[in-house]
């Protein structure tokens, strides 16, 4: 199973929890499978989110692959200058 | 002259290095908009003028905070030669909530629609009231002068730690605390708390044998780009129109014009002008909406123009700070702890760049145990725009001026000690995830190699070292090439070019294609030519546009080899395209004579029809950049005035496509950063007002004020990139401020926590120090 | 309110304009002759980048009176190169990189041009002094300075 790590304020909508196990082989899945596992998570979630794979960066990419033994960040969302 | 430069091979890259050679990416080549720039034939955003245009102009707040109690044009419109007048009435209000995906970041259109025209309060002084468009800019003016507006002046903040006490003046009445477990029941100016770190601060803490904890104060800044937010509008009775403007992302305008206007996307074509500086600043909108509703009203084109001091008062600025501070380590050097709280000025509206900050903050070093919070705070100013790795040079600031005292403290070499805890490849980053290949280390070590660190200071003279982080990021991009019936391609890419990207954009097409680089034209095309584009920003531009040419080059390239193989009628397998050629391949090959792209030009419309490269893509896997710069300087202990006397960036391109425009990157970078620590503040007056919206006054550093800058490209290719490209036009603004504040202590012994280090404030801290 | 007749030669051709009083040479240029390569950056004489030559002399054209160049020779950024052969300055500043957005580039140019005809051979120190008048945010200086400097020399072999 793939590790999930929230970072930033996403565990004020996980009753605190940081980390966790899932299985989902895309990022699209992981939204679903989070949100079935904490409702609190507001609507917006996805468009503020940056989730990096294993080191790799992505903003707003659906069907970017995630293994069953990569490790992932939900982190803010970058905005540059 | 050479310009002093060496460029590192950190690691090779098999993309980029298996077998041939690079004839183009890597090069000095000359830039295909740069006689229009040097002959002043090209068009920036106050350059365009149409028939029957009119002139608009904008009514502004003499108040930092006051509720708009009526607002009453009718002189205004009485007055001959005006022809229309827009307020708060023009422009649909935004629902609760609307918060929409759109360019980089979500946008909140219930805010951005009061920031381009005050609603109920006006928020800061220079805030849009109203707006006339008249025959001329006198007329213009005089109008301005006829407008009535009743206002019911309230109390005003602007400085961070002020506006987030107990009873400072509200500037939302209803704004409660996002980011707070429990949240706060009561309304307050701090929009939102954020966290980030890992590891618990006090076990790091308690391990650390020296602790250095410190406070530190920013003052607010301006981009400073040269030219002024300028924009043409023109909207027919049939509901379409045009805009031409100066933006980093005219589809990103678009998107915001539209909503801000209730109208279709598809009916606002956008173009963008040449521009003329932006640093993040050009990334919204101000009078583009404005201009848009005025010529909607008059059904005359309308242009409008800021001035510099409404470039000062209603546009940008950057955010000024409070922070704290506190970094452990044991005597042989290695980092405990790091813990910092930033407080990020948001200006009237939420959203400062104070989460980039927190994240980049502690990001250079590899921490076991680190925090940083953040707050968003609101003041009455305008809200804040991005401005070059947004937040990053603050938070970085304060880390690395503490980290310098530890290094002193321990007696370690400041790059030295950073050597020691420096990230690299595989280590968890401060704020969550692992680092791919990144070249943190390697820079600091060029650094440390560099002459410029090796050479001796003069008397008097202080040396200062900091390193700095960016992200870089990646977006939705498109690029089409288009085939001329000569086998010239006409390149067009929907990213406003700011400093030198067509260039580069060409570049890497040339390259792919394995064609002469005067055979590609590129050019920037309006919001009807391609698909969506985000913005010219985030250090973006040659890493997702070059993925984005690269695979129109290949989709090109691949049409190419196919006519070949119809013409010569072969399995596509057997074709191959090698130097800008169609050539058989496998057991054919040799059975028939190359041909060209300008062959199968020739004859594209008996084998098919036209030909267009294509790619859209949503770039992911931005490398991230790592930075080290080098400072001496030199303090006038009578004025207190303190002068850069060498500067050297050493930074990681990843690969620099053009050499010459990454170099320029890192300088203007170095000095703007260079004006950040020692000159560039806003100064208000008791009343919320800007003293110094000007040039005179709010100084920017001028040719005599800086030194050559050196520079040393690394390069630690990005795997995710054709090239290796990373980004480079952020990070080079992040070191500088820490750099010249730890050469100042090292020339003073004075540390200083406050920014601008200006005339006055060192003078008075020599003084005291007796 | 009656407007001024002015009769100027505006980079060698004779030019006639009507204007208002207040109205600066900038405006006149870039709205009334659409001799937009002069910028306004600031409108106040702070960044430079409406740098013109008046009779020879290099002004700001945004602190000029329009009314001023009555029988005046007013040089601008577009009658720099001749013909289709750009001035060694405008070539140099290609070469070097000595542009990112361009928009200071035209007022960089007029400047450099004008320092090179008082003093064909500055230091680096008398090209900042002499150029301090115009402003660059992207650049950092260091490539226009080069490319002043190698023009200066390429012109005096
Ligand atoms: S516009 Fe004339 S000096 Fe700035
Ligand atoms: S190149 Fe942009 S201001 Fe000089």
């Amino acid at each position: 199973m793939a590790k999930i790590v929230l970072t930033g304020n996403l565990r004020l909508y996980t009753g605190g929890e940081t980390e966790l196990e899932l299985n989902a082989g895309t990022i699209r899945s992981l939204i679903r499978k989070l949100r079935e596992r904490y409702p609190d998570l507001p609507e917006s979630l996805e468009d503020e989110l940056a989730i990096s794979i294993d080191g790799t960066v992505h903003q707003d990419d659906w069907f970017a692959r995630i293994q069953p033994d990569s490790e992932v960040h939900l982190m803010p969302r970058i905005a540059g200058g | 002259m050479a310009a002093v430069e060496k460029i590192i091979e950190n690691r090779i890259d098999d993309k980029t290095t298996d077998s041939k050679a690079l004839k183009w990416v890597g090069t000095r080549a000359p830039r295909p908009d740069g006689v229009d720039k040097v002959t002043g034939r090209a068009k920036f955003g106050a350059d365009t003028h149409l028939p029957n245009m009119l002139i608009g102009k904008v009514l502004r707040s003499p108040h930092a905070h006051a509720r708009i109690l009526s607002i009453d044009p009718s002189a205004a419109l009485a007055l001959p030669g005006v022809k229309a007048v827009v307020t708060r009435d023009d422009f649909p209000d935004q629902p609760a909530g609307a918060v929409q995906p759109a360019g980089e970041m979500i946008i909140n259109y219930r805010d951005m629609t009061r920031n381009i025209m005050a609603r109920e309060k006006a928020l800061y002084e220079g805030h849009a009231v109203a707006a006339v468009a008249a025959v001329s800019d006198r007329v213009a003016g005089q109008a301005l002068t006829l407008i009535k507006v009743d206002y019911e002046v309230l109390p005003h903040v602007i400085d961070v730690d002020e506006a987030m006490g107990a009873d400072a003046p509200l500037i939302q009445e209803d704004l409660i605390t996002e980011g707070m477990d429990p949240a706060p029941e009561k309304p307050s100016n701090i929009a939102k708390r954020v966290e980030f770190g890992h590891g618990d601060i006090e076990t790091g803490f308690s391990q650390a044998q020296v602790v250095i904890e410190r406070e530190f104060k920013t003052r607010p800044v301006h981009q400073g780009y040269i030219e002024p937010h300028a924009c043409l509008a023109s909207f027919s009775e049939d509901g379409q129109a045009d805009l031409w403007c100066s933006t980093q992302g005219h589809y990103v305008a678009r998107g915001h014009c539209a909503t801000l206007l209730g109208m279709d996307v598809s009916k606002l074509r956008v173009t963008s002008s040449e521009i003329g500086g932006g640093f993040g600043g050009k990334t919204v909108v101000y009078l583009e909406p404005v201009a848009l509703a005025l010529s909607r009203k008059a059904c005359q084109p309308v242009k409008m123009v800021m001035t510099r001091d409404e470039v000062f008062r209603a546009s940008g600025p950057a955010c000024g700070t409070s922070m704290q501070v506190r970094i452990g380590a044991t005597r042989e050097g290695k980092i405990t702890a790091g813990d910092a709280t930033l407080k990020f000025q948001a200006g009237a509206f939420a959203g400062s760049p104070v989460p980039a900050a927190a994240m980049c903050a502690f990001a250079p070093y590899d921490l076991e145990h680190v925090r940083s919070v953040g707050y968003d705070v609101l003041v009455n100013r305008p809200k804040v725009a991005a401005y070059r790795a947004p937040g990053a040079p603050l938070g970085e600031y304060a880390v690395e001026s503490v980290i310098d005292e530890l290094a002193k403290a321990l007696e370690l070499d400041p790059i030295e000690f950073r050597l020691l805890n420096a990230v690299r490849e595989g280590v968890d980053s401060s704020y969550g995830p692992k680092f791919g290949p990144i070249g943190c280390i390697q820079t600091l070590e060029a650094a440390r190699d560099h002459d410029h660190y090796q050479t001796p200071l003069g008397s008097g003279q202080g040396r200062g070292v900091a390193t700095g982080y960016w992200f870089n990021i990646g977006g939705q991009t498109s690029a089409t090439l288009n085939l001329s019936e000569d086998g010239s391609v006409a390149l067009v890419v929907g990213t406003p070019d700011i400093g030198g990207s067509r260039a580069s954009l060409a570049m890497m097409t040339a390259e792919t294609l394995g064609i002469e680089l005067d055979k590609v034209r590129p050019l920037v095309g309006d919001t009807s030519a391609l698909g969506y584009n985000m913005l010219t920003g985030g250090s973006r531009v040659t890493f997702a546009g070059g993925i984005a040419v690269v695979g129109a080059a290949e989709d090109l390239i691949r049409q190419l080899c196919e006519r070949a193989a119809l013409t010569w009628d072969l399995p596509l397998d057997d074709v191959e395209w090698i130097e800008g050629e169609a050539r058989p391949a496998n057991g054919r090959a040799g059975s028939e004579a190359p041909m060209s792209m300008a062959e199968i030009a020739k004859d594209m419309a008996k084998s098919g029809g036209p030909i267009v490269g294509r790619h859209s893509t949503n770039a992911q896997g931005a490398g991230p950049s790592f930075g080290t710069h080098v400072v001496d300087v030199d303090v006038d202990r009578e004025t207190g005035r303190v002068s850069v006397t060498r500067y050297t960036v050493v930074q990681d391109a990843g690969k620099a496509i053009h050499p010459g425009y990454v170099e320029g990157q890192y300088q203007g970078g170095a000095v703007q950063g260079i004006g950040w620590a020692l000159n560039e503040e806003y100064i208000y007056d008791e009343k919320g007002k800007i003293e110094n919206a000007g040039f005179l006054d709010y100084r920017v550093p001028v040719c005599s004020d800086v030194p050559m800058i050196d520079t040393v490209i690394v390069e630690v290719p990005n795997p995710e990139h054709p090239y290796g490209v990373r980004g480079v036009g952020e990070t080079p603004i992040v070191p500088p401020l820490a750099a010249i504040s730890n050469a100042v202590e090292n020339a003073l012994g004075i540390r200083f926590t406050e920014l601008p280090m200006s005339p006055p404030r060192v003078l008075a801290a020599i003084e005291q120090a007796g | 309110m009656a407007r001024n007749h002015v009769t100027t030669t505006i980079n060698g051709d004779p030019v006639e304009f009507l204007c208002d009083t207040e109205q600066t040479l900038l405006d006149v240029l870039r709205d009334e002759l659409h001799l937009t390569g002069s910028k306004e950056g600031c409108a106040s004489g702070d960044c430079g980048a409406c740098s013109v030559t008046m009779d020879g002399r290099l002004v700001c054209a945004c602190l000029v009176l329009a009314v001023e160049t009555q029988g005046a020779e007013v040089e601008t950024i577009e009658g720099m190169a001749d013909g289709d052969r750009l001035h060694p300055l405008q070539q140099k500043f290609l070469d070097h990189a000595a542009l990112q957005c361009g928009v200071c580039t035209p007022g960089f140019l007029v400047a450099a041009k004008s320092l090179l005809e008082r003093n064909p051979d500055p230091t680096e120190s008398e090209v900042r002094y002499w150029l301090a008048g115009n402003l660059c945010r992207c650049t950092g200086y260091d490539k226009i300075v080069r490319a002043v400097l190698d023009t200066a020399a390429e012109m005096r072999e």
